[in-house]
């Protein structure tokens, strides 16, 4: 392969980058781009030798030009279990800091810096990464097409590493604009804005070259998804520079409109990014998985423009009894509680995929991991819309039931639906006859699954006695807890959350090991799961299935 | 402001009638009778290869 341009504009980079820390307006910026420039130096130095001289032979460039461009999946497969397993690390060490606060150890690694790292490490690094690689495998495969603009799909890839790698040291450095989800400084936005609109381009090219006449909803959810977030990103961080060569910016709005642009973009990045976008992986890899087709293709239609429509209005609801407008704290509300309804055909559509292969479930782990994480899509959809309600909200707002509520999404919806995607994806990517170990999955999805359930039972208790005691008042009106008490009566729920964090990290070990095992094209030697046919043993072809 | 409150009266008025008929009409055209034997074509296309 011959990246010569490539490796040009990546020089061009790292000497922009050295002129940045040379002329920086503030000490901040001037190391971030240290970072930036040894970045790029390396990559230039690994990419300059990667270069080769020889023409690429005909039967190369014939393939170049007609199988599936799949190098990029494998590298994204890589990078999102790399970075899911450095995202839950730091989840479980900032759940420690809070409860042993003498693990913050500053300026760095306090939890302040730390708590953005790990919000941005899993959605975005490992979330992002697994959009990224099921996208393109899943819009070549629906579209039997390969990726459109050739390389420009290893700029997406690449450029999204690099701006996880400037969005993270920057956290650790202390550079943020204290939007959540969005902490990022402005010079770090502007260049995932470029990423994503090449990214748009691959993904909209893509299916525009289709030889397929009907464009598969999966792809619909992706498309939504990459079309808001790119809305979203540039909206919510228009923002003036302080200087040209300063971390500094300031936002264009201010005071409540301030607000509510960011929870517009906050809700919504919920929406979009962890919902559309993970709803396209339930539409291709369940009826995959299961080699039946999706329940009811008409109500995924439906499922999709009743979810495009409506998620948009739905922020208003992270901003109940504050200075917003009455009529819009409703409206969010309202239309948070009209959410349930594709919510939950779309968890109907997704768990009655398997109807009439239910025996599936006891059978086959990836599938059982797959269908718990559509039934907690179903929880967290229930739960959420419930949360907005303002009653429940004035109980639940600012309290731990927010976060536990969170994670039974994200660990529950977002990741299990990831590592099931993972393990069907693997062997497929790199030619395998099936993964490492099937057991292994089983031990990750009972690993999992206890670990979320611990954290969010946990979670909804720690969240509903810290309501109760904000709110508690004397006969005489007083309130009867000071703020510090309320903190303290949370150690014991706190340990407990680190330790179903912890479960769910050993769970993705467990998986970063079979699947690293599967990658060198190794084979378990052991039993089948109980209850299923045997596996077409290579001794016995006799038993070898059809398909 | 005006601008604003121009954006703000078009977005409850027009905007919002537009948008109802939009959705209203993806749904009865997904509904339509005769929609069903193409969504059961279109729902094979993951299965039909690898």
């Amino acid at each position: 392969m011959n990246y010569v341009s490539e490796t040009i504009w990546l020089a061009i980079g790292t000497f922009l980058a050295l002129l940045g820390a040379a002329f920086a307006h503030d000490s901040l910026f001037q190391a971030h781009m240290w970072v930036l420039f040894f970045t790029l130096l390396i990559s230039t130095i690994l990419l300059m030798r990667r270069i080769s001289f020889t023409p690429p032979t005909p039967a190369q460039i014939a393939a170049k030009q007609s199988e599936y461009f799949d190098e990029v999946i494998r590298y994204g497969t890589v990078a999102t279990m790399f970075w899911g397993i450095v995202g839950f690390l730091v989840g479980v060490v900032i759940a420690l800091q809070l409860a042993f606060p003498d693990l913050n150890i500053e300026p760095w690694f306090n939890f302040g810096r730390m708590r953005p790292l790990h919000t941005s490490g899993v959605i975005f690094a490992f979330g992002g990464n697994a959009l990224l690689a099921t996208s393109f495998y899943v819009v070549q495969r629906t579209c039997r097409a390969r990726l459109f603009g050739g390389n420009l799909a290893w700029f997406v890839f690449w450029g999204y590493q690099l701006f996880i790698i400037m969005a993270a040291t920057g956290y650790l450095l202390g550079i943020t604009q204290s939007r959540e989800y969005a902490e990022p400084e402005w010079y770090v936005d502007i260049w995932l804005t470029i990423v994503w609109v090449a990214y748009l381009v691959v993904f909209l090219g893509t299916i525009i070259k289709r030889r397929e006449p009907h464009i598969y909803v999966a792809n619909w959810f992706y498309l939504g998804f990459i079309v808001t977030i790119a809305m979203l990103h540039v909206v919510n961080n228009l923002a003036i520079p302080a200087s040209f060569l300063g971390v500094k910016s300031y936002s264009a709005f201010s005071g409540v409109q301030d607000a509510l642009t960011q929870w517009w973009y906050g809700h919504n990045a919920v929406g979009f990014f962890l919902t559309a976008g993970f709803l396209g992986m339930m539409y291709y890899f369940i009826p995959k998985q299961v080699n039946r087709p999706v329940y009811s293709y008409r109500l995924s239609i439906i499922h999709f423009w009743a979810l495009i429509f409506m998620y948009i209005w739905a922020g208003p609801h992270h901003l109940h009894y504050t200075a917003l407008p009455d009529w819009a704290q409703t409206l969010g509300m309202v239309f948070s509680i009209m959410l349930w309804m594709p919510s939950w055909g779309g968890m109907i559509n997704g768990l009655m995929t398997l109807s009439g292969a239910w025996d599936k479930i006891r059978t086959d782990p990836i599938v059982r991991m797959m269908i718990m994480a559509v039934a907690f899509y179903g929880m967290a959809t229930f739960e959420g819309p419930m949360m907005s309600i303002k009653a429940v909200n004035s109980l639940s707002h600012y309290t731990d039931w927010t976060i536990g509520h969170v994670h039974s999404g994200a660990l529950g919806w977002n990741g299990l639906i990831t590592f099931g995607a993972l393990y069907f994806m693997v062997p497929k990517l790199w030619n395998r006859e099936r993964l490492y170990s099937v057991r292994m999955v089983n031990w990750h999805f009972w690993l999992a699954t206890l670990g979320i359930v611990v954290y969010a039972a946990v979670m909804w208790v720690a969240g509903v006695q810290q309501g109760l005691m904000w709110r508690e008042y004397d006969d005489q009106g007083f309130l009867v807890y000071s703020f510090a008490e309320t903190v303290a009566a949370m150690l014991p729920y706190y340990v407990l959350r680190a330790i179903g964090g912890g479960l769910y990290l050993a769970g993705a070990l467990i998986m970063a090991f079979n699947i690293t095992m599967t990658i060198l094209g190794h084979q378990r030697d052991e039993a089948p799961i109980g209850g299923s046919l045997p596996k077409a043993p290579s001794k016995s072809p006799a038993l070898q299935p059809a398909e | 402001m005006e601008f604003y409150t121009a954006m703000r009266h078009f977005a409850d008025s027009w905007g919002l009638l537009a948008m109802t008929l939009f959705f209203l009409g993806v749904l009865v055209f997904t509904l339509r009778p005769g929609g069903k034997a193409s969504a059961d074509e279109a729902a094979q296309i993951p299965l039909k290869e690898d």
